[in-house]
């Protein structure tokens, strides 16, 4: 009995195992948060993911006294609370609110970064950074290049809470890390927990390139970790494996990473079927390394993520798999994705790649 | 009874307040109507605006506000109206002034023509605005900080940037310091504090206000952000957006308008209904404004020396518009007989032309010999002429720069693409024009 007879063997004696899960249940989340834990010495301390920013954000304005934080309502500590209590410590010309308008924060952010001084902007939310789109895009994604590196912004870092949060609708969840990929010059990042987080936003704020990151904001709150108390960073353009297995790799980044570390567990207890769950964190530049060597291991792989299936990000890690490990692949790149409406209200539970579909698709693959 | 007892104590107490005193003036009707019926509610106190009642509707008309008048200090003969403005600059300061507004011009028209002639790709003047460069750039330092659109070039040349540089931007050769990367026009310089130009309108505008708030934090300060932006850039969101924030963020900034009545074909009457730009500053967002002629260089030196020591002192923006009129073509791209006729411009380009007018100024005091601008003309000719020759036979930058600058370091896909070029081109070598480019 080879792997793939295996698998389905199994698979049909699981069926009404399987089936069980599928009860939706009132929960408001669709994921199940699993934390990183860290080993070392260092102090921890418990803290949710607004915690762990609100700490890397006191650390870089400690440190740096350049620094400047702002946005719309991050003076009283941010909707979100992410900047609770730095004004009272930095002051009002460290931490204050800008006039509501995004074009103007990027602006105003890009601005600070060509003095050299550092700049942490938030955009409420990332379904309104479109206004700053022009700003992001043509002039701090290509400061550096069309100046032949006279002139850069690299000091700067935008904070922009995104993704799913189980009633957001269309202008309180979306993930757009598609539209910003397309474009050389910027960092792209996305953690999936507090460790994370911390880690990345310091690194980016020391990056010397314009950097945003996605803080998917469901997990302010739902996710809670050991954080270390001290500075220190993340390494950015690096991809996460979060979990050993030779039968197929996932690949998810931020809340969908959680998603796929349960259909790990789903797929090993009801199919036998070992994934390997990587966490991307990297959208640009991107991590080729750590996934084509997991692909030609496993030889089978499904990308998911919120954001719509045309021409999300996980079409251009298809197409770099298929190009990068077309001899090693035994079934197609599979894409599990939100389907290509925009983000409806009350549909949510059936918009979501969820576990239920993400689960089906590893049934899908190993079928092939 | 306690709802009794209730009224009687709002009435004495509404009654005590009928002597309160009005806060703001008020128009005699409205203050007669405002005691027949009101006297004794005090006032809301709305957050949002600091105004008084009226009581009877009035719409505010533009016409309300008188248009905000032109600061001129030299008339057209080239005699300064009134004395106590004349700025008293010494000889060898106007003379600098003339010469350079002359090189910028006498540049300006070879570069055009050789552009006609297809040297170079693409070409913009700055006729009739040479005044509000110059001028603005001769009452700054060195350490103030240029934001600029890119018709500013005459900024450039008052600071010192070199014909050489110039025209090698021009050619994107290897001695473009912005190696190649951008089209023509688009300069650069940070020993001279001149941010690079990029070619998307009034992105720059909330940038120089960016700035100028991170220079204020600098303990002890001394140098400020002047923005050099059009009337038609002045539409975009990005110029609400830096009035906006540099009002409420408190940034030392001048936000210098050049007002040059049309971009491209859209004449500035197509362009907005109000007093001009200058009249959104005062009112509309908290900005003290400055409006000025643009083709009176001792009018925006007076007026650039008093907004910078403002935007300095008090840590806040300055609106400055400069009136002038665009002499030559948008670009090398645009006829603009297409839309204005030739008879307009060739007044501006005469009578109110800001070279023009320098040199009666210099004629009355006696300063101007016609023989030496001759002499200075010929010989700014004799090198732009030369640099061009010498520019286009420069080699352009080696061609594996473009994959540069895009990071701070280059990342490993940029690295596997740029070998991927590399092997192409060593087995397609005829068919790249490399004999152009450093190897």
């Amino acid at each position: 009995m080879n792997l793939s007879q295996h698998i389905l063997s199994g698979l049909k004696s699981n069926v009404s195992a399987i089936s069980k899960l599928q009860s939706w249940t009132s929960c408001r989340s669709h994921f199940t948060y699993f934390k990183t834990r860290v080993s070392g010495n260092g102090n921890l301390k418990k803290m949710n993911m607004f915690n762990a920013i609100n700490n890397a954000m006191d650390l870089a304005l400690q440190e740096d006294k350049t620094a400047l934080l702002f946005g719309e309502d991050v003076g009283f500590g941010g909707v979100f609370r992410c900047s609770v209590n730095l004004r009272d410590k930095y002051g009002n010309d460290r931490v204050f609110n800008t006039p509501l308008c995004e074009q103007g924060i990027a602006g105003f952010a890009i601005g600070v970064a060509n003095t050299g001084a550092t700049a942490i902007a938030e955009i409420q939310f990332a379904d309104y950074i479109f206004p700053s789109f022009d700003q992001i895009i043509n002039e701090a994604a290509k400061y550096r290049y069309r100046s032949g590196g006279l002139f850069d912004c690299g000091s700067l870092t935008f904070r922009v809470p995104c993704g799913a949060v189980g009633h957001g609708a269309l202008y309180h969840s979306q993930s757009p890390e598609g539209y910003f990929a397309h474009t050389p010059g910027l960092r792209v990042v996305i953690p999936r927990g507090p460790i994370k987080a911390k880690g990345l936003l310091l690194a980016c704020i020391k990056d010397h390139n314009p950097c945003i990151v996605f803080e998917p904001k469901t997990l302010y709150r739902a996710a809670v970790e050991e954080v270390p108390t001290n500075f220190y960073t993340s390494e950015l353009g690096k991809a996460d494996i979060l979990r050993k297995g030779n039968d197929l790799t996932l690949i998810g980044w931020g809340t969908q990473v959680h998603v796929l570390l349960e259909v790990a567990d789903l797929s090993k207890k009801h199919l036998g079927i070992e994934c390997e769950v990587i966490d991307l964190v990297s959208i640009l530049p991107w991590d080729r390394n750590t996934i084509c060597n997991s692909v030609r291991k496993t030889g089978r792989v499904i990308v998911a993520h919120e954001a719509p299936y045309t021409q999300g990000f996980g079409a251009e890690l298809a197409a770099c798999i298929q190009e990068t490990c077309f001899l090693q692949l035994e079934a197609p790149v599979k894409r599990v994705t939100g389907w290509d409406t925009p983000f409806p209200h009350v549909f949510e539970p059936f918009y979501l790649p969820d576990k239920h579909r993400c689960l089906a698709a590893v049934r899908e693959i190993f079928n092939y | 009874m306690a709802l009794i007892q209730k009224s009687i104590k709002l009435s004495q107490v509404l009654g005590r307040r009928q002597n309160i005193k009005l806060l703001w003036p008020t128009t005699t009707s409205a203050k007669t109507h405002f005691q027949r019926s009101y006297t004794s509610v005090p006032s809301a106190q709305f957050p949002g605006a600091n105004a008084p009642f009226v009581n009877t509707l009035k719409l505010t008309q533009p016409e309300d506000f008188s248009p905000i008048p032109i600061y001129r200090v030299m008339n057209s003969d080239g005699y300064i109206i009134e004395e106590s403005q004349d700025p008293k600059l010494e000889k060898e300061v106007v003379e600098k002034m003339f010469r350079d507004m002359l090189l910028l011009n006498t540049m300006d028209k070879i570069l055009y023509e050789s552009q006609r002639q297809g040297r170079i790709s693409f070409y913009m003047t700055n006729f009739g605005e040479e005044a509000s460069h110059i001028g603005s750039a001769a009452a700054l330092e060195l350490r103030d900080i240029i934001y600029g659109q890119y018709r500013e070039a005459g900024v450039l040349v008052w600071r010192g940037f070199r014909i050489d540089q110039f025209i090698d931007q021009c050619y994107g050769n290897d001695d473009d310091m912005g190696r190649g990367k951008q089209m023509p026009v688009h300069y650069g310089s940070k020993e001279l504090n001149f941010v690079t130009i990029s070619s998307p309108l009034s992105t720059q505008m909330p940038q120089a206000v960016g700035a100028a708030y991170a220079l204020k934090r600098r303990p002890d300060n001394d140098a400020c952000v002047v923005c050099y932006f059009g009337e038609g850039a002045a539409s975009e969101g990005d110029a609400h957006a830096a009035f906006n924030f540099a009002a409420t963020l408190s940034c030392p900034v001048i936000l210098f308008c050049r007002n040059n009545g049309f971009a491209i074909s859209t004449p500035s009457r197509e362009q907005y209904r109000g007093d001009g730009i200058a009249g959104r500053g005062p009112a509309g967002y908290g900005i003290t404004t400055i409006r000025v002629d643009g083709t009176d260089v001792f009018a925006v030196y007076n007026a650039m020396k008093a907004a910078r020591e403002y935007v300095l002192r008090e840590n806040k923006p300055i609106l400055f518009e400069a009136l002038a009129y665009r002499v030559g073509h948008h670009s090398t791209s645009d006829d603009s007989t297409a839309y204005r006729p030739a008879e307009e411009i060739e007044v501006w380009n005469s009578v109110e032309h800001p070279i023009s007018k320098l040199k009666r100024y210099m004629v009355h005091k006696g300063w101007f010999n016609e023989e030496e601008e001759t002499e200075f003309i010929k010989n700014v000719r004799k090198q732009v002429l030369k640099q061009i020759s010498v520019s286009e036979k420069k080699l352009k930058p080696n061609w594996r720069e473009m994959f540069e600058d895009v990071y701070a370091e280059m990342p490993e896909h940029l690295l596997q693409q740029r070998k991927e070029l590399e092997q192409h081109i060593a087995d397609h070598k005829d068919a790249y024009p490399l004999k152009e480019f450093k190897q």
